[in-house]
């Protein structure tokens, strides 16, 4: 019986192995899951970019789901994003914010105006204090907030048509299906 | 029409591949001469064949033939004609044709060496051999062909990834391939052996050279790879537990336990199974590591190429090739504990403990190379566990292996002596000692390299106390067989390397700076003067180069050029500069520009003054070397085939 030792041993790798092959087919090598999923997104009171007297709080955007989009002028993934958003974001048929993460208010407004601006609402974390209660690693990243406030995605790196089509339509049509 | 050619010439290497795999194996079986004796046609004939596509291959990059999807990918017009040859295998099909190559390789040299082998011992051998080459060419010639065509043509190519380019990785593959490759050899003896049960007791005999040229030539490998990584990657570091290098260093530990435990069953008899089993692990290691590096199971920072479709292939082969030998293992290995019973105090329970302590290391650079696939598999989500888990237990574990490597030759066989082992103890703990102390006034209080000092000179001063002994005991000519001079390399090689690892890792300087032009910065005993930064270009790259005067006390010790090049096709690759020594390294890396549009002003720097590190593949060149010595050993080249294991007069120790 003994003797057979290493060959159970093997065969308990080759189902590890099996499994690893299954798990790269499905998933990005990238993608690191967010702790934050299936968790309240955290409390946040952050400026309006255009107005910055006007403050926009976790609070005030409750009651439907939403997308938060983190970008900054100075990110050069942003800009390959940014087409995406322009040309699919008001189909999606949930409120899009943009969150300008540490970066100049000006620059970002020059770059908005210079490439459009896709958000319904633009709030500036110039800091990126309020970001690493988010656990955000850099731009562009992306989260999805229900209207109960609570993340139920998250996407690390730009949104292209295929991730939207992929990942962002499912994890919407979850959360319509909820809805009473 | 020339990389048709090639295509083919691999599709019947694959065909003879499985004549070789099943005929001679058949024929040993049923005890029929005619179809054994097809083994070595075969198995020269599919050398051939792979010889051409490999010929076909280069000439397709020499040529420029971007019609081939595989040369179009990793080569261009700009790139010199050397790195067009290593871009053979600077990608996954063409590593895997490589490998196949040298199977072949070591395939023809069994043929040539193996005639005065038993009949039926050396077609089982040939014929284990043609099924590991059957596998593999089939891998290649249905998923990963390197001569399948792109067309339209491509004008140019893409490019050799850069960090591909360098001196170190046109023969680091090769010869870490030998080395993976040459393991197959003792796998199929052990096979044979198996298949042809207790007859074969002399296979341990046959198959010691072969392992331990396999081993030397992985210690090559490795050696290259780690000098390749600390020359090329920028960091300094010459090993970084990474999962492909892992790859390479499970085989090589389990080699190492596997030619100890050769020993002694050849001599003694004892521990064949413990024997046979290691030579499925170390081939089974060197297969794994081929297929964490090609399935993509695991990413690290060199997995350059990965497709699920090769990783189930692979698998279904690990499982055939492994699975079976296993299997085959625990329904044949020996039932009896043969040969000679050894006692508690004895030269064979030395080398088992050895023997136990880098088969732990092996399993341990295992699990941990595996752990982030553990963690997915277990929904722990991603982790991984890095050097320190490494470097911990691997320290832990090698603590014992070099105390005790001073004392096995010390040991006689069956029964020792404790009492021999006083005066060694004594002598060698008093040499460790007083260069501990030495090393304390130099370095103060770092514990780490004071301990390595002391463990390198307990080692080395234990291993050259052996080499008096036998000169003074031993007459002329009797003195140091091959095998015996293998072993002292070898060990005293272990010691260089505890030297050059404790040293280099307590004692290294680093740091980074930001340095105008014109300004000097101390670092150790050292002056490094920066001169700014001049454009430079090479065949197919433009870079910066910046000069940089390293003084001490106001004399010239070297002017170092480390560059940031900017390949063709927009990678770019830093080169450091390295003034080598053999008591220390001088390193400088180019960072970037402190304000991007300005290249005559200040830059990011790296500089490191590293003791030591040289030593670390100074040991690994004698651990080498020790190999390739021990291979020669004239007793394995006798024709005494058919004598008992254990027969021979066994080592005397006085």
């Amino acid at each position: 019986m003994s003797r057979l030792l290493p060959f159970f041993a093997f065969l308990a790798l080759v189902a590890l192995f099996g499994f690893g092959i299954w798990w790269n087919t499905q998933h990005d090598q990238r993608e690191v899951p967010s702790p934050l999923i299936g968790r309240a997104a955290p409390e946040f009171r952050l400026p309006v970019l255009d107005d910055p007297s006007r403050t926009v709080a976790k609070a005030d955007l409750l009651g439907k789901p939403y997308l938060l989009n983190v970008f900054g002028s100075w990110c050069f993934a942003c800009g390959e994003e940014h087409p995406v958003l322009m040309a699919q974001g008001k189909a999606l048929g949930v409120k899009l914010v943009g969150y300008n993460y540490k970066d100049e208010p000006a620059a970002a407004k020059g770059w908005l105006a210079e490439h459009g601006n896709p958000y319904d609402l633009v709030i500036a974390d110039v800091e990126g204090r309020t970001a690493i209660d988010f656990g955000v690693y850099g731009a562009p990243e992306t989260f999805l907030v229900d209207g109960k406030g609570v993340i139920r995605y998250k996407r690390i790196g730009p949104l292209t048509p295929d991730v939207i089509e992929r990942e962002l339509k499912p994890a919407l049509a979850a959360i319509a299906k909820e809805a009473p | 029409m020339i990389p048709e050619l090639g295509q083919l010439a691999l599709i019947l290497a694959m065909l003879l591949a499985l004549v070789q795999g099943v005929v001679p194996v058949v024929g040993a079986w049923r005890g029929n001469s005619a179809l054994m004796s097809l083994a070595r046609p075969m198995a020269a004939g599919q050398f051939v064949f792979v010889a051409l596509a490999m010929g076909i291959l280069v000439h397709a990059f020499l040529t420029f033939d971007f019609s081939v999807g595989y040369v179009a990918a990793n080569s261009n017009l700009a790139l010199p004609w050397y790195y067009r040859i290593t871009a053979v295998w600077g990608a996954h099909e063409g590593s895997m044709l490589l490998w196949v190559f040298i199977l072949n390789a070591w395939t023809l040299a069994l043929t040539i060496f193996s005639r005065q082998l038993p009949e039926a011992f050396a077609a089982r051998v040939l014929g284990v051999m043609g099924f590991i080459g059957l596998g593999f060419l089939a891998f290649i010639v249905f998923t990963s062909n390197p001569f399948l065509r792109e067309l339209p043509m491509q004008p140019d190519g893409a490019d050799l990834n850069p960090v591909l380019q360098d001196p170190g990785m046109t023969f680091h593959p090769p010869v870490l391939y030998m080395g993976y490759v040459g393991f197959s050899v003792a796998f199929a003896f052990s096979i044979a052996a198996l298949l042809g049960g207790e007859l074969e007791q002399a296979w341990v005999r046959w198959a010691r050279p072969w392992t331990n040229v396999a081993w030397a030539f992985l210690s090559a490998g490795i050696v290259a790879g780690s000098w390749w990584a600390y020359a090329e990657l920028g960091w300094g570091g010459w090993w970084f537990w990474d999962p492909v290098e892992n790859a390479s260093f499970m085989p090589w530990l389990v080699g190492a336990a596997l030619v100890h435990a050769q020993a002694i069953t050849e001599k003694r008899g004892s521990l064949r199974s413990w024997t046979i089993l290691l030579s499925l692990f170390a081939f089974s290691l060197s297969l794994l590591g081929t297929f964490l590096v090609r399935s993509g199971v695991l990413t690290s920072v060199h997995s350059f190429a990965s497709d699920p479709r090769r990783g189930l292939y692979i698998l279904g082969f690990l499982v055939v090739v492994i699975g079976g030998s296993l299997l085959l293992y625990a329904v044949r290995a020996p039932k009896v504990a043969g040969g000679r019973a050894f006692a508690v105090v004895s030269r064979e329970t030395a080398v088992l403990i050895g023997n136990l302590l880098l088969t732990t290391a092996a399993a341990m650079v295992l699990l941990g190379t595996l752990f982030p696939l553990l963690g997915d598999a277990l929904n722990l989500g991603k982790v991984s566990v890095g050097p320190p888990y490494f470097g911990f237990l691997f320290n832990l574990l090698m603590l014992p292996v070099v105390l005790l490597l001073p004392f096995g030759p010390y040991l006689r066989w069956g029964k020792g002596d404790i009492g021999v082992l006083k005066p060694v103890a004594l002598r060698a703990g008093l040499a460790a000692i007083v260069c501990a102390v030495i090393a304390f006034l130099f370095v103060d209080a770092k514990l780490k390299a004071i301990a390595g000092v002391a463990g390198a000179v307990w080692a080395c001063v234990g291993t050259l106390l052996y080499v008096i002994k036998r000169w003074r005991e031993m007459p002329r000519g009797r003195r140091f067989p091959a095998e015996m001079a293998g072993m002292l390399l070898a060990h005293f090689g272990v010691g260089i390397f505890v030297a050059g690892v404790m040293l280099s890792e307590s004692l290294s300087i680093e740091r980074d700076v930001r340095m105008e032009p014109g300004k000097i910065v101390q670092l150790g005993s050292y002056d490094f003067r920066f001169d700014g930064v001049r454009e430079t270009s090479g065949p197919n790259w433009r870079g910066d180069e910046g000069v940089v005067t390293v003084m001490k006390d106001g004399a010239l010790v070297a002017n170092l050029h480390p560059q940031k090049r900017t390949y063709t096709r927009g990678q770019v690759q830093t080169e450091s500069a390295i003034d080598a020594g053999i008591f220390r390294d001088i390193y400088v890396a180019l960072g970037e520009p402190m304000d991007a549009g300005n290249r005559e002003g200040a830059w990011a720097l790296r500089l490191y003054q590293k003791p030591f590190i040289r030593w670390i593949w100074l040991g690994g060149l004698f651990m080498m070397l020790g190999g390739f010595v021990a291979a020669g050993e004239r007793r394995f080249r006798t024709q005494k085939t058919r004598s008992e294991a254990g027969a021979t007069v066994a080592e005397p120790a006085a």
